[in-house]
């Protein structure tokens, strides 16, 4: 194994349908236009020196070490900065450019500690690099002048040029003594990140990187590491490389966090990691990370974790610790004993969107298979479960419809309930990079989320809708299309259902679905509905994407389809630059759907009830298969209350802490007589757990996660289970336990057999994903290398189908007692449930769930920022402590529900999707008020930290998470 | 007992309302393609006990649902008991 090196061409290799060719020290070469003489000359394989160069950044030509000397051009001009062109004669070596680099170098290096050995960068850093490729042998001018090295002078006199280090980063130092001032870092803040975080200071000599006001904790930072990976010194270093040292080998995977999907090296020492670093070659991601993927995965060797299978009898005995075959043995004689006294149906699974595909498919092969029923659901029930079923109405296909890239086409985008610079941060930069360019930007959302305002953005139009009215203002939207007549009509015409089209025109049409008349309910202006709504049909290219805030109401199907219908109408589906766009949650979230999760789904969306479809897997699985759909999530926990659904098999998933309605949820688990969790640590759901059986986190398995864009990304195991078993093979067990034979050496086998059975994968294998890094499904013989873009000259479906879409407003409404809404969402250092994000540094960022408020409802209910004010429901109520904040509007309160104790689904509803089940999460009457006192239900949450999760052997069976 | 019937008169209540949401959604389409549409979408999502407990329970009073969800009774899939 050894340490992957990407090769730095310096400055970015431009695309452009025009070539040019010239010659490097006497070798022909040819490149894009556009291309640098630089870039050019290292694609010939031929390093010229650089500093303030890097292929990630635009050229700034500060350094003046890449001088190279050009036939027929004055001087020595700088090679980032000159661009190719046709019969150009370059040489890079000669006396007079090693002369000219060589006084560079000594110049920086007179300002530069000489401490490399004891440097954190040893080994990797490009000052020594390139000290040592220009040759450099002494340092003529002493290290005694002026100087940014030593705290004191000579004399003792404190050195006024002298800074010391930042280390407010939890995972990152800034040693200023080293800096060479390249700007790379500043400019990496801006270009590919787009947060304006740092500056440089001062002019001259002086000048020095800053961040914000104080230091990089309290500037605008959001520690995506950007910067560290820019630069070419130990000045901004990842503090977990400052304590190991270099590492030696690397190997790329997926990080296993959001939906995004980037790709990193994971740099190691042994099984240590040293470092996460994003991988340029990743598609989704092209070398860039956020926070989470990049330095928060120290959760996977947590002390919390859980490594030993446990069984107890009932929830309130304490856990006892057992092999793997007693732990697997039990369970499957619970099963075995349940579905013979209360039904083939009484049991079922939940799958995980933080698993491997290939996990996932185990586990519904697991349900249909040996359990003889179809019960799998996947917590897509409770995110984007609208998305596949609204997608797949309209347009043919339950996925997104473009890949990432496509966004550096869009000329107008519309992001609907989605907040992508907290959610889909990687994502949000490159959307950010467009729209610097120019690209417009409408946002619909109840909430200023920041992308409405960041550096050098700004929305045309931020339209505020109330939580709720989704539909009533995509309609809205419509109807100024229709009323207006800025169809695309050739595009309709030839592309859609033109009998459901005139349907659909027809009821769009209507006064009701006017800006006017819609008004009332989304408390948008009318006149700034119309001109979003012009904006969107006639401003080129008009590319959608949303988020939860869309799915996950009582009308997330509908409003799925209302965004299909304007897409449709506009004629923005099936090019680059268009589209409808799901910014997917958890990483996993879109393969476990294709996978099969679904209780009325196998594998690539096909119905249990279609008899061509069982019979394939009936054929290869070697068992009949039910032919009714099975429960969904909330219909399990409703049939545990009412005494017929009785064991649930959990894998990796916290439903107690994620799923709405708190108390309904664990009421369900208590009826339960079998609960199997499999996870990291002792979540909330294992409080009602009778078997615990270790998970394994991403970095100790071989597999695949799928992302917001169809892409098949590989995950490469780094390390051994701690629990000596990857998930894939306690799955395995276990069927084999119940008397079903699942036979598998390894991961890629499973994928074997899902491509054999899923025509949307047929061409996938891992050898294909090692060759080609990625594909985005579907890939098959039509595609062999995959499809980028969905739809392109017909939709799946055959005719796209516009669908009626009236506003049906939610029976959750705002009254006497419970007068404002709440609504939910995350932000950008934790993570979904945070069992992972909360174990980690990240709460540096992110300590507590608040509860944002309007400044005026605040003050009419004597709220200050910090109080703590309990949030009642018709659910239940839960104290947290309050922050005003004008980002919201008067009447809507919000909260993030990263952490257990606040308990924030005690408060939703279970009020759900028409269509789905997808729980409204969005939308939820309540009341604010100041309280002195934790509630009812987070003071027994607290005993039961402990009360329910004891290990039997341990100092008092408690667990070092309790809560304190 | 009283646990029961209560969880039972829960349970007819929630699937009603299920239903009842499903029917507002196609109630915007002529009634000839909304009622087969809303028995359709139930065969397909639903679990064989889901329906068959909604057929018990609104079958012998079916004025108890709105028109809609009484043209689509006589079409929801009933499948074999266990
Ligand atoms: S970590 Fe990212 S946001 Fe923070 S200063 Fe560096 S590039 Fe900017
Ligand atoms: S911190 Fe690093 S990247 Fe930034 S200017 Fe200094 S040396 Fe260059
Ligand atoms: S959390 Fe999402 S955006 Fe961040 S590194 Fe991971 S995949 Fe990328
Ligand atoms: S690398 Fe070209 S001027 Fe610095």
């Amino acid at each position: 194994m050894t340490l992957i090196k990407e090769i730095d061409f310096g400055t970015p290799i431009r695309v452009s349908d025009k070539a040019v060719t010239l010659t490097i020290d006497g070798q022909s070469v040819t490149v894009p236009a556009g291309t640098s003489v630089m870039a050019a000359a290292m694609s010939l394989g031929t390093k010229i020196p650089k500093l303030c160069a890097t292929d990630s950044l635009e050229p700034f030509g500060s350094c003046r070490l890449c001088l190279v000397e050009i036939e027929g051009r004055h001087g020595t001009p700088a090679s980032c900065t000159t661009p190719a062109e046709d019969g150009m004669v370059v040489r890079t070596q000669s006396e007079n450019l090693a002369s000219l680099r060589k006084g560079v170098m000594e110049l920086y290096i007179s300002d530069h500690p000489l401490d490399c050995l004891t440097c954190s960068a040893n080994g990797d850093c490009e000052l020594q690099d390139m000290a040592g490729a220009v040759g450099l042998r002494e340092v003529r001018y002493g290290y005694e002048g002026e100087n940014h090295v030593f705290a004191k002078g000579k004399e003792g006199l404190a050195n006024e040029n002298w800074l010391g280090k930042d280390a407010s980063n939890p995972y990152f130092t800034y040693d200023p003594t080293k800096c060479i001032v390249c700007n790379r870092c500043v400019r990496a803040c801006e270009e590919v990140q787009g947060t304006f975080a740092l500056t440089i200071t001062g002019r001259g000599f002086a000048s020095r990187v800053a961040a914000g006001p104080t230091d990089f904790l309290g500037s605008e930072c959001v520690s995506c590491g950007a910067c560290v990976q820019a630069c070419p010194t130990a000045t901004l270093m990842e503090n977990s490389a400052i304590q190991m040292g270099q590492p030696e080998h690397s190997k790329v995977t997926t990080c296993a966090y959001c939906g995004v999907g980037c790709s990193f090296k994971a740099e190691m020492q042994g099984d240590r990691v040293v470092r996460m670093v994003p991988y340029k070659a990743g598609a989704a991601n092209e070398g860039h990370s956020c926070v989470k993927g990049r330095f928060a995965w120290g959760y996977a060797t947590h002390k919390d974790r859980i490594t030993k299978p446990m069984i107890r009898g009932k929830i309130t005995d304490p856990w006892r610790e057992v092999s793997w075959e007693e732990a697997i043995g039990h369970a499957a004689s619970e099963f075995r004993r349940i579905q013979d006294h209360y039904g083939r149906e009484s049991v079922g699974a939940i799958t995980s969107s933080r698993c491997t595909n290939e996990e996932v498919f185990l586990i519904q092969k697991l349900v249909r298979a040996a359990f003889g029923n179809n019960n799998v659901d996947t917590c897509a029930r409770v995110c984007h479960s609208p998305t596949g079923y609204g997608l797949k109405t309209t347009l043919g296909t339950s996925a997104g419809t473009q890949d990432f890239k496509s966004v550096a086409k869009a000329d107008v985008i519309l992001i609907i309930g989605a907040n992508p610079t907290d959610g889909h941060p990687v994502f949000a930069s490159r959307m950010k990079k467009r729209l610097r360019q120019g690209a417009k930007l409408i946002v619909a959302d109840p909430r200023r989320i920041d992308i409405v305002r960041t550096p050098h953005v700004a929305a045309d139009y931020h339209l505020q809708l109330k939580p709720g009215t989704n539909v009533a203002l995509t309609n809205a939207i419509a109807h100024v299309v229709v009323t207006e007549g800025l169809i695309d009509e050739d595009y309709v015409r030839e592309r859609c259902d033109l009998a459901d089209f005139e349907l659909w025109a027809r009821f769009i049409a209507q006064e009701q679905n006017s800006p006017e008349a819609t008004e009332q309910f989304t408390g948008v202006p009318a006149a700034d509905l119309r001109a979003a709504a012009r904006l969107y049909a006639t401003g080129g290219n008009g590319a959608i994407y949303y988020g939860l805030g869309v799915t996950e109401h009582s009308q997330g199907s509908t409003m799925v389809m209302a965004m299909a219908n304007l897409a449709m109408a506009t004629g923005n589906i099936g090019r680059e630059g268009v589209g409808i766009n799901p910014l997917r949650g958890q990483n996993n979230v879109q393969g476990a759907c294709d996978m099969g999760s679904f209780p009325h789904e196998m594998t690539g969306y096909r119905h249990v009830s279609d008899d061509a479809t069982r019979q394939i897997f009936e054929t290869i699985w070697g068992v009949a298969l039910d032919d009714e759909p099975g429960l969904r999530i909330p219909n399990m926990l409703d049939e545990a209350v009412g005494g017929t659904f009785k064991a649930l098999y959990v894998q990796g998933e916290d439903i107690a802490q994620s799923d709405p309605n708190t108390q309904h949820v664990t009421a369900g688990l208590s009826a339960m007589e079998c609960v199997v969790v499999q996870d990291l640590f002792l979540n909330e759901t294992a409080k009602y757990a009778h078997i615990f059986l270790p998970g394994s986190s991403f970095l100790e398995k071989d597999g695949t996660f799928t992302n917001a864009e169809r892409r098949i990304n590989r995950v490469r195991q780094v390390m051994a289970p701690l629990s000596g078993k990857a998930e894939w093979q306690v799955t395995a067990d276990f069927a084999k336990a119940l008397g079903y034979e699942m036979d598998y050496s390894h991961p890629s086998e499973i994928m074997d057999e899902i491509a054999r059975l899923t025509p949307s994968f047929s061409g996938v294998s891992y050898e294909k994903l090692d060759a080609l890094g990625s594909v985005q499904w579907p890939c098959n013989e039509a595609a062999p290398e995959g499809t980028p873009l969905m739809h392109v000259d017909r939709f799946v479906r055959g005719k796209g189908r516009f669908m009626i879409t009236e506003f049906v407003p939610t029976q959750e409404r705002t009254g006497a007692r419970f007068p404002l809404i709440l609504t939910t969402g995350r932000i950008l250092s934790q993570y979904n449930v945070g069992a992972q994000t909360r174990r980690t540094a990240n709460s540096a960022w992110h300590d507590e769930d608040v509860l944002e408020i309007h400044p005026f409802d605040a003050e009419n209910r004597g709220v200050k920022t910090g109080d703590l004010v309990s949030l009642a429901s018709r659910s239940g109520d839960i104290s947290l402590r309050a922050e005003v904040s004008e980002r919201m509007q008067p009447g809507v309160v919000y909260t993030t529900f990263h952490h257990a104790e606040t308990g924030a689904n005690v408060i939703t509803t279970d009020y759900s999707d028409w269509a789905t089940n997808c729980p409204e999460y969005k939308v939820t009457a309540v009341e604010v008020r100041r309280t002195n006192y934790y509630s009812q239900w987070q003071e027994r949450n607290r005993e039961e930290d402990v009360s329910l999760r004891l290990i039997a052997g341990r100092d008092a069976g408690r667990l070092p998470d309790a809560a304190e | 007992m009283t646990e029961i019937v209560h969880a039972d008169a829960e349970k007819r209540e929630k699937l009603a309302h299920m239903a009842g949401q499903i029917a507002d959604f196609f109630k915007a389409y002529p009634d000839e393609q909304a009622a087969p549409a809303i028995a359709d979408h139930i065969n397909q999502f639903w679990s064989r006990r889901m329906r068959a407990d909604f057929i018990a329970a609104f079958e012998a009073a079916p004025e108890a649902l709105p028109p809609l969800l009484r043209a689509a009774l006589p079409a929801l899939r009933r499948a074999p008991a266990e």
